[in-house]
């Protein structure tokens, strides 16, 4: 054999083993991702089976891994458990849910556009103002958050929940709004504003539809983060009615209503994860975009 | 008809800042009552005794003078920082390993980028409320496993103890909050581009060399970022004891807000809470000054 051949093939198999680590790194790479996959699902995938086992399974010392049984009984429990069942509650925290999305949204998109298009008295200093709030978290203004709350009657409502979310998501919301009308090219409106439409209706007929992922960002934000908040709904509401579901479900784990129903418990725990789940799930790719101009770009 | 006929009297620039005003107003409305002046009364109420009901009374600084006689005040500042110190870590070293795992896009990279970040969209609260009965010693699924593994001689009470009740809280936070700081992270390292990293491959350089030479210099913005942000949650914490230990045991578990929560809406004394607040404020924003000093920095 020549010596440029032995070089070829030795340059061959060189290539080769390359390729074949190469191909083992990926392997281990995908061992290491389902390992850690799994670790991650383990707890909502436990929590799930234990919410369908039965009753009096769910709550074996010690626990079984498997349901013996399927049972949803768990669930038909949560509806009249407490003063009132976990109907009432799912409903109070549906609805503060939707008021903070539907005020968060129309704020933020008349906020935004004001702020992104017109010239004003003040514009920079009302804009600073307004993303401060950034900067100072609720945890350390609850208490007179609380007192004007109660003075001025919202005390123990959905509605007075609801506004201090709005206001919290307002920062954010603004600047995600504001950003994404500079991002409309002017030539759009001119031609509107030459024929004389006023701003509302530019804004309604033309604008809005051009800003729609910016909207749906801000609506899934306000969505998550009202129906997962804690601190504020333990404060603001002292009428077991009003609840939200993570406070009442909290009541159930300090055991308010008796022995701690760790099968309810679970139950409710499934529910109030599916809302953000499936929102996440379906809208993963603005809750992103959310999370790289929010976090990012500011 | 009437706002029309009025409006026509100004020119259409004045009519433009008009309009420009009405439409930031709700939200300058929303964040003055909400934001603004309940900063401005935290100030107030702090040299307050300020109970729910009854007589308010101005009394100084003594407020703030109590805070250094209050024990568990001070028991609280030092576990909110020691629990800061403690979970950051963990949360920014997985989240580094996790970023790295999904950096390329390999086929279904998708589905675990999505698996580890679902937690972070599930309530602290909530996911509380689920690690704590995981851990609970009697139908525990910890416990369980361990026990079968033979790893433990006898159920262990993991919120029991002061410290395993720490390790715990972190292991559930670090599970809860990593695919925050994963995103972030992987968004660094895909800022970084491939060229740098195959001249360095030809100049024989190995993963530690890469890592150290490469890839964190030119990913500090976003590792700065990640950090604070983790570092600024753990401050604020209050969820995870509150349903977990209840701040206990003994007592250990009570973080900074937990304590003011306690004073002010168990106790009642507001403007004592309030005073706190504003010591926690000023730790929050030197915490964000700093952020905005590593994000204004340009490369």
């Amino acid at each position: 054999m020549t010596a440029p051949a032995i070089d070829a093939r030795a340059e061959r198999s060189q290539q080769e083993l390359r390729q074949l680590r190469r191909r083992i790194m990926l392997m281990l790479r995908y061992v290491a991702l389902i390992i850690f996959a799994i670790l991650f699902l383990f707890p909502i995938a436990w929590s799930f089976i234990n919410s369908i086992k039965l009753p009096s399974e769910a709550l074996a010392v010690p626990p079984t891994y498997l349901p013996s049984e399927i049972s949803l009984d768990n669930y038909e429990e949560l509806t009249t458990y407490g003063k009132i069942g976990i109907a009432q509650h799912v409903y109070n925290s549906t609805v503060v849910a939707l008021i903070t999305v539907a005020g968060s949204v129309i704020l933020s998109t008349l906020g935004g556009y004001g702020f992104a298009r017109f010239d004003f008295p003040a514009k920079n200093v009302l804009f600073v103002m307004v993303l401060s709030t950034l900067m100072i978290p609720f945890q350390s203004i609850l208490i007179p958050l609380f007192v004007m709350i109660v003075r001025i009657d919202l005390h123990d409502t959905l509605f007075g929940l609801s506004l201090v979310y709005i206001t919290f998501q307002l920062p954010f919301g603004i600047f995600l709004m504001r950003n994404s009308f500079l991002a409309v090219p002017h030539e759009i409106e001119e031609s509107a504003l030459l024929d004389g439409c006023s701003s509302l209706s530019i804004l309604y007929r033309l604008m809005l539809r051009l800003v729609l992922p910016g909207i749906v960002t801000v609506a899934i934000y306000a969505f998550i983060n009202s129906w997962n908040e804690f601190l504020a709904a333990l404060i603001f509401m002292s009428d077991q009615d009003n609840f939200t579901l993570p406070v009442f479900l909290t009541t159930i784990r300090y055991g308010i209503w008796g022995d701690v129903n760790w099968g309810a418990l679970q139950a409710g725990v499934i529910v109030s994860i599916i809302p953000s789940l499936v929102i996440f799930l379906a809208l993963q790719r603005y809750y992103m975009d959310g999370l790289m101009g929010g976090a990012v770009k500011n | 008809m009437l706002k029309q006929t009025a409006l026509l009297n100004l020119s259409w620039e004045q009519r433009r800042k008009l309009t420009g005003l009405l439409f930031v107003l709700p939200t300058v409305a929303f964040v003055t009552v909400f934001f603004i002046i309940p900063l401005i009364m935290t100030i107030y109420m702090s040299f307050h005794d300020w109970p729910l009901f009854g007589e308010r009374a101005h009394i100084g600084l003594e407020n703030y003078q109590e805070l250094g006689k209050d024990r568990q005040y001070l028991k609280s500042l030092d576990f909110t920082f020691r629990y800061t110190a403690l979970v950051t870590p963990p949360i920014f070293i997985l989240g580094f390993i996790l970023a790295s795992l999904v950096r390329r896009n390999i086929p279904y990279i998708g589905i675990f980028r999505t698996i580890f970040f679902l937690p972070v969209v599930i309530g602290l609260g909530v996911s509380s409320l689920l690690w704590v009965w995981m851990l609970d010693d009697r139908i525990g699924v910890f416990n369980k496993i361990l026990l079968d593994l033979n790893l433990v001689p006898k159920a262990q009470l993991f919120l029991g103890r002061p410290n395993t009740a720490m390790n715990v809280i972190i292991l559930s936070v670090v599970w809860k909050t990593v695919g925050f700081t994963m995103i972030l992270l992987l968004a660094g390292l895909q800022a970084i581009p491939d060229e740098l990293y195959e001249s360095a491959e030809v100049d024989g350089a190995g993963y530690f060399r890469k890592l150290i030479y490469i890839t964190l210099p030119l990913m500090r913005r976003f590792i700065a970022l990640a950090l604070i942000l983790s570092v600024i949650g753990s401050v604020l914490s209050f969820d995870q004891f509150y349903i977990m230990t209840r701040g206990g045991p003994r007592n250990s578990t009570i973080s900074i807000v937990f304590w003011i929560f306690n004073n002010s809406f168990t106790y009642f004394k507001m403007g004592y809470g309030a005073a706190m607040s504003i010591v926690l404020l000023g730790i929050l924003v030197a915490l964000t000054g700093l952020q905005l000093y590593v994000l204004r920095e340009k490369e």
